[in-house]
């Protein structure tokens, strides 16, 4: 076969030869450096994409901040696109992306903004801040972190300054920079736990000691209620997530974020064990498969106490070989929305889910799960060590029950407390709370954090719990209850309010995304136009998907309506 | 029958049927809701977002998205009360603060626009923010997120539908933005540039370019789109006779979506080069003069004439090639990319005018191997199931195919499927884009697939995952193929493979054990000499499994061209009549030429490879070329050009001066796709109805009119007015379409044949009770390992594989005159893995000069991960650097089909070359 040259040449090839071609694949590519270092990271590690924010974390955590070109290597690893793992990596305000692969990762200090800490004057503190750092620290802002009982809160990767002062920040910071400080734990341990009586009717209700039936209708006697919020009763919930076929999955809201609420902190840093009997006997009772506990990334702390405590239930054998995982938030108010947190358990965005379906039909991964707050399962076991009737006996004011108010702002005692339900805000503060502060009036309270709304001090009077606080256009919400006084600016309240929804929206709908937006804008001007505020607060209470859009405007809208005067 | 959900709308009683939602319920009763970020468009789920569609449901204490909300019964439901009106218009408001005003906007007839106009939203009473920049990097698309209202369409579009998962919704709250990959610019994203991104946006913030240029148009055209055998039915937006846009309409087979080509690459119609006079040689210019032929200006090679000379000179060249060395010194190739009328009237021609059987098209360089293995053993050429039926697989078996690039509409079907459970398994020596999506990934050595599935098909016999009540009712010979099968442990052919065994066993596992199982094949398996054997493998498999005539399970050769499946089944082959009745067979000769009226050469013609061999041979002196580029596309194609340069006389018929045009003596211009009538027959067995959207330009003709003027100057006596009396024709000597008329094509749009009347639905799914074979059952043909042809060594140690590029088709004389497609891929590359470069001393974009036994070339080096150690690719496209010049062109024995797939090269730097 000869070939000739001639037939080489060919006409004029078509193409407009404007361009140069592409000399790579499309798109970013994966560099063997960033593959061979996330490989490391990960060793051991499964390379499953419901795993990506832990894997985020892994990642922030050693170098701290994400490079690029380590989220195109971990999207490799984890057979994701580009754009899922960099929808995460962006959602999360915890996690901060590079602008440039050659940044050197910055130290984020952050400074609490949420109403308590601004009352007590973070934003002074965040300002003094800015001129004290070199290049490499960046101040910035952070939701409420529960500990409002120790305003204002400053955060230092996983230390918290607590009462904040200028100098106790740089100091901390100092100390922190240099050894690391760690606050030692002072937690009930498994022995006294145990010594106590604990895990008795976990126990038991291993060994047919008590029934699943026995523990239901106890809890229905007792009248015990979900406690992240709703209120919603335990043994009904339990009894939907039975009413559908398993295999059936537990998870546990502990990411306690709402402005104010620090009550879940408390309990599960200073008796862990109880907690996770309850869980445990949740588990049970559903039959889980495996448990899940969504912790808020701010609680450091806990983890380390949620971790040792999870160690030693496995060795005492005490999880029937459930497995538990230990889920780290990674900085999302909306994660306590349960439908979003079950999202960011599957390694998502947490975009709330819109229902129906309810989680306890189908939840996480598509399987009925048992959700529950924290608080709600301490209980459990001390409900059924001390019968239903000890605890429904309690309360105030027709209420029954016992509830764990998480109490700040003006008060001379801010701090968590176990009272009868029912109580009044005049009760919590004068029997718990030490009154208000001196030099302070007494003028308004938020029943619910954020986002139960605002009322007056002559309402102070008006019992707390579910449902009697709706006709006022507020609820009780996780019980955390902050306290304004004359020194507070109302105006200020209702921004603080409505900045907090604004920052923590996860932006899904209209009328939460843009309608927190628009009503900032609006707020920004000194004189509010309330009747577009009001036409808009409507239209976000009815029309978003989920709690977080629908409450937005309950400060504004009860603080105009109290004090109308004072919002115009 | 299930009765239906009754409730209340708007105060009138209303059903529903399961699963519809109150906003589908109030469409059908009339009623249009408000919405934005819902379209009830196929493959679309609800999202629910925008919050412009919600109801007031008595008795719940917020409104509910219809879109989302299912009703049920005595469910009182209010769309236009005054508090859902108050939510509908504010979302709206919230929305159109931060549009950009609507007169200076791309496009002021958007849906969203649309949406404010019924709801008297004009402008809003809120401050407006700051809104990003354009985004103008990509050659296709604009990005101005300023209009952009975060309704997600578009992540839905290229993530749900067409799942290439390029655009995300990044940030949070009101911080959230579309972005491709990490807030990369467009043209600088993974992005595949499908479109569907842009058909979805309701605002314009995603558009196509020339929709900014043009924003209104003329009409709108129903067609079917002329690139790949997916198929895909789609709507030409046309204005002042030019095609500004095209959308994706819902046919069977694609069901909206488009890929880059068939969205943004019909351009090439209007390119200045096009030809629009018939030409003649000059008198005395050599066809070895090529240098300086410029397709834009061919008069420096031939001169213009009239198609009367043009014809004349065409049909008294060939009547007198005819005359003197017989009919046999004649060929035609006829085309993949016309309608089935034209292919079938060009064989006709060939077999009743020219008196030959030696017609043929591309398909030799595609299945033909895949066609020889399915007629000897199940008797059937075609598909047995269209590939939408992954969707009711749970296994899905991907092998010597890379869908993703060269069937992308076929591809979303199979990431769906995966999204919705279905498990992939990958068999190619290439990674490819749907390798993230894959549960088992083989990247077997190159050529081994013999080894390898026998293999499979050893594990499967000796862990007893036969189905031995289909073997025993259904087939034939699986004794043989299970003795054959012993020698064949995966442990005995890892090395060949390059697979570990454990891995072969489970994916044999996965395949045997599925309820149902599809198989989709390419060129991979075919291009190769042991192409049939492949093929055979493949079956081999599907039988002893029982997975084939179901749903979700069969064998599918993923078809090339668009209408290759046409071509073929009308005849436009050297061994078969139409409907795949041999020529040799005198029963079935007598019967056509009764209907045709000639004698027809009772001996088979030759193929592709062979009628090039010939003409070296000279035994063949005249050619018949219609829309075909054997000049590019043949292997070993410096040969194949000197026997071009060789013919007495090359007639072509092209849309442009191709490079086979350039060895013409006549040159006829044609029509492309979107300027004519006619019927096409995709990878799924469909027959669908193009239609003209814009008038021929210049001088140009109707094929079938220049075909028929041909045939009429060579004795026949035919008289064609429309390409629908050549359908009638058809239908009557072929039963597998008989049910089909093509008043039922111009209605349904796309028939499934076999069909067998009018009232006919025809028939997807195959095989479902044994096959068309003399026996009634599948045969099994136990396939040996034969090596490739050319074998890397010392002196050539490198494998070369070749195919093309999303954005090219074929020799690409269409898609590299498309302004969009020649700016994604405009020069030539061959694809390298990353360490190769650095043997070679070399950075992406350098030169390398790649040399084979056959020629060399000087081509520029893409960096390529995808590629294995040891072996390069190179598409074919570009003629500057022909990847056919290196090619191997051995032949398969039974398909004929070249080992294009395969042969040994030596890469090295490229010594010295003036670069500009």
């Amino acid at each position: 076969m000869g070939n000739s040259n001639s037939f080489l040449t060919t006409p004029r090839a078509p193409g407009a030869k404007k361009r140069k071609g592409r000399y790579y694949t499309k798109g970013r590519q994966v560099d063997p450096q960033s593959l061979t270092e996330i490989r490391e990271l990960l060793t051991g590690q499964p390379l499953h994409r419901n795993l990506a924010i832990e894997h985020l974390h892994r990642l922030q955590d050693a170098f701290g901040h994400l490079k690029k070109r380590h989220l195109a290597a971990l999207a490799s690893e984890l057979h994701m696109a580009l754009s899922e793992i960099y929808e995460i990596a962006t959602f999360y305000h915890n996690f901060k992306v590079a602008d440039e692969d050659d940044d050197t990762p910055k130290f984020v200090i952050k400074v609490c903004d949420s109403l308590t800490c601004e009352m007590a004057g973070s934003a002074n503190l965040a300002k003094d801040l800015a001129g004290n750092f070199g290049e490499n620290v960046e101040i910035s802002h952070g939701a409420c972190m529960g500990r409002c009982d120790k305003a204002p809160v400053v955060r230092l990767k996983d230390h918290c300054v607590s009462n904040a002062t200028l100098d106790k920040t740089i100091m901390e910071f100092e100390e922190y920079t240099s050894n690391s400080i760690k606050t030692a734990s002072d937690h009930t341990s498994y022995e006294e736990y145990k010594e106590q009586g604990g895990f008795t009717f976990l126990s038991k209700l291993y060994s047919g000691g008590i029934t699943s039936e026995e523990i239901l209708e106890k809890l229905r006697e007792s009248n015990h209620r979900g406690l992240g919020g709703a209120g919603f009763p335990h043994h009904l919930k339990i009894q939907s997530v039975l009413s559908v076929p398993g295999p059936r999955l537990m998870a546990v809201n502990a990411d306690e974020s709402e402005p104010g609420t620090f009550k879940d902190r408390y309990y599960m840093n200073n008796n862990p064990y109880q907690f996770l009997e309850g869980m445990l006997i949740g588990a049970e009772l559903i039959s889980a498969e495996e448990i899940y506990i969504f912790l808020r990334d701010e609680y450091s702390d806990t983890a380390d106490i949620l971790k040792e405590a999870l160690a030693q239930i496995k060795i005492m054998g005490l999880s029937k070989d459930r497995p538990i995982h230990l889920r780290r938030g990674a900085g999302a108010y909306i994660c306590g929305e349960e439908s979003a947190m079950l999202e960011s358990l599957e390694g998502k965005r947490a975009l709330p889910r819109h229902k129906p379906p309810f989680p306890s039909h189908v939840g996480l991964f598509g399987k009925p799960t048992l959700i529950n707050n924290v608080e709600t399962l301490y209980w459990l076991p001390e409900i059924l060590e001390k019968d239903s009737s000890w605890y429904s006996e309690s309360g105030r004011h027709g209420a029954t029950g016992y509830r764990t108010f998480s109490l700040s702002g003006h008060v001379n005692k801010p701090g968590v407390y176990r009272t009868p339900a029912g109580i009044t805000a005049a009760e919590l503060i004068a029997e718990y709370g030490g009154g208000i502060k001196d030099g302070h009036t007494f003028k308004a309270y938020l029943p619910g954090g954020a986002s139960g709304g605002a009322l007056p001090a002559s309402m102070a009077d008006i019992p707390l719990d579910f449902g009697t606080l709706e006709p006022h256009g507020c609820f009780i919400g996780s019980a955390a209850v902050i306290v304004l006084s004359d020194k507070d600016n109302l105006k200020n309240v209702a921004r603080n309010l409505m900045r907090f929804f604004e920052d923590e929206s996860c932006g899904q709908c209209t009328p939460c995304r843009a309608g927190t937006e628009k009503a900032i804008e609006l707020m920004k001007e000194d004189q509010w136009d309330t009747d577009l505020l009001v036409e808009l607060s409507d239209v976000m209470r009815d029309a978003s998907i989920c709690g977080l859009g629908q409450a937005a405007p309950n400060g504004f809208m009860s603080l105009l309506k109290h004090f109308p005067e004072e919002l115009k | 029958m299930t009765e239906g959900i009754l409730f209340s709308l708007d105060g009138k009683e209303v059903t529903a049927r399961t699963g519809q939602s109150i906003w589908d319920v109030a469409k059908e009763n009339g009623t249009q809701i408000p919405h934005l970020c819902h379209t009830d468009r196929p493959s679309y789920q609800a999202d629910g977002n925008c919050r412009a569609c919600m109801v007031e449901i008595e008795g719940e204490r917020v409104l509910a998205a219809s879109c989302m909300r299912q009703p049920s019964t005595g469910m009182i439901v209010n769309s236009a009360s005054e508090r859902a009106k108050k939510s509908q218009k504010m979302v709206i408001e919230l929305l159109a603060t931060d549009q950009p005003e609507r007169q200076n906007f791309h496009k002021p007839d958007s849906h969203f626009w649309k949406m404010a106009e019924i709801n008297k939203i004009s402008e809003s009473r809120f401050p407006s923010r700051d809104m990003p920049l354009e985004d103008l990097s990509h050659p296709a698309m604009a990005v101005n997120l300023d209009a952009c209202i975060n309704c997600n369409l578009c992540v839905r579009a290229c993530r749900d539908v067409q799942a290439n998962d390029v655009i995300g919704m990044a940030g949070r709250g009101v911080h959230s933005k579309i972005v491709f990959d990490f807030d990369d610019p467009m043209g600088d994203s993974t992005c595949v540039a499908c479109g569907e991104c842009v058909q979805a946006c309701p605002t314009g913030a995603l558009l196509e370019k020339t929709m900014i240029e043009a924003p209104v148009i003329d009409r709108k055209i129903a067609s079917v789109c002329p690139f790949c055998g997916v198929g895909c039915q789609l709507t030409y937006n046309v204005k002042d006779d030019k095609i500004i846009s095209v959308d994706g309409r819902d046919g069977p087979a694609n069901q909206e979506r488009l890929c880059v080509k068939g969205r943004f690459g019909f351009d090439y119609i209007h390119n200045p080069e096009r030809l629009t006079k018939p030409l003649i040689r000059k008198e005395g210019v050599s066809k070895k003069d090529i240098e300086g032929l410029d397709p834009s200006n061919p008069l420096t090679h031939f001169r213009e004439a009239t198609w009367e000379e043009a014809l004349d000179v065409a049909a008294s060249g060939l009547l007198k090639i005819k005359n003197q060395t017989g009919p046999g010194s004649l060929a035609g190739f006829g085309s993949a990319k016309g309608s089935n009328e034209e292919a079938y009237l060009f064989q006709k021609l060939i077999r009743t005018g020219f008196g030959t059987n030696n017609v043929d098209h591309c398909t030799r360089l595609c299945h033909a191997s895949s066609v020889a293995a399915l007629l000897e053993t199940v008797g059937s050429g075609a598909v047995s199931a269209p590939f939408n039926e992954a969707k009711n697989s749970d296994v899905i078996i991907v092998i010597g195919s890379n869908p993703a690039v060269n069937h992308p509409v076929a591809a979303t079907f199979f990431k769906n499927a995966v999204k919705d459970g279905t498990k992939l398994i990958i068999i190619d020596p290439r990674r490819q884009a749907l390798s993230r999506y894959a549960t088992y990934s083989l990247q077997e050595k190159p050529g081994s697939d013999v080894a390898l599935l026998n293999s499979m098909m050893h594990v499967i016999a000796e862990e007893g995952l036969t189905n031995a009540d289909y073997i025993k009712d259904h087939t034939e010979n699986f004794s043989a193929l299970k003795e054959h099968l012993k020698e064949f442990s995966p442990e005995a052919m890892t090395t060949k493979t390059g697979i570990d065994p454990d891995t072969v066993r489970q994916v044999a596992r996965l395949y045997a054990n599925a309820n149902a199982a599809l198989i989709f094949w390419g060129m991979g398996i075919s291009q190769h000499v042991h192409g049939t054997d492949n093929s055979r493998c493949l079956i081999s498999l599907a039988l002893m499994t029982g997975q084939v005539g179901r749903p979700g399970a069969g064998l599918h050769p993923l078809r090339g061209q668009n209408n290759v499946q046409g071509a073929s089944d009308v005849a436009l082959i050297p061994m078969f009549l139409p409907d795949y009745q041999s020529v040799e067979d005198p029963e079935i000769r007598a019967r056509f030429e009764k209907t045709w009226d000639a004698q027809i050469d009772p001996e088979r013609g030759l193929t592709v490879v062979e009628i090039t061999e010939a003409i070296h041979e000279d035994n063949i002196h005249g050619m018949y070329i219609m829309g075909e580029n054997p000049a590019m596309s043949d292997p070993n194609v410096t040969h194949a050009r000197e026997a071009f340069a060789k013919l007495d006389l090359l007639v072509v018929q092209d849309l442009f001066l191709t490079e086979t045009a350039a060895y013409a003596d006549v040159i006829l211009p044609a029509s492309a796709w979107p300027e004519k009538e006619g019927t096409v027959t995709n990878t799924n067995r469909q027959v669908q109805m193009g239609r003209p959207a814009v008038p021929l330009p210049g001088d140009t003709r109707q094929d079938y009119w220049i075909i028929q003027e041909i045939a009429k100057r060579m004795g026949l006596n035919w008289d064609y007015t429309h390409p629908k009396e050549v359908f009638g024709e058809m239908t009557g000597v072929m039963d597998s379409i008989k049910g089909i008329t093509w008043e039922r094509l111009e209605n349904e749009g796309a028939v499934t044949y076999p069909c067998a009347s009018e009232d006919d639905p025809g028939k997807p799914i195959i095989f479902d009770n044994g096959f068309p074979t003399a026996s009634g059952r599948g045969t099994f043909v136990p396939a040996s390992l034969i090596s490739p042809d050319e074998v890397p060594d010392k002196e050539f140690p490198t494998v070369l594989t070749t195919g093309r590029l999303l954005e090219h088709w074929h020799t690409g004389s269409m898609t590299r005159r498309s302004k969009i497609l020649d700016a994604v891929e405009p020069e030539p590359i061959i694809q390298m893995p990353p360490a190769m470069f650095e043997k070679l001393g070399i950075s992406p974009g350098d030169f390398v000069t790649v040399q084979s036994r056959r020629g060399q070339i000087d081509i520029r080096a893409r960096a390529d991960g995808a590629v294995q150690k040891g072996m390069v690719f190179i598409p074919f496209c570009f003629a500057e650097a022909a990847a056919n010049v290196l090619t191997n062109d051995a032949l398969d024995p039974d398909g004929k089909i070249a080992e294009v797939k395969f042969c040994a090269v030596r890469v090295s730097k490229t010594v010295s070359l003036e670069t500009v």
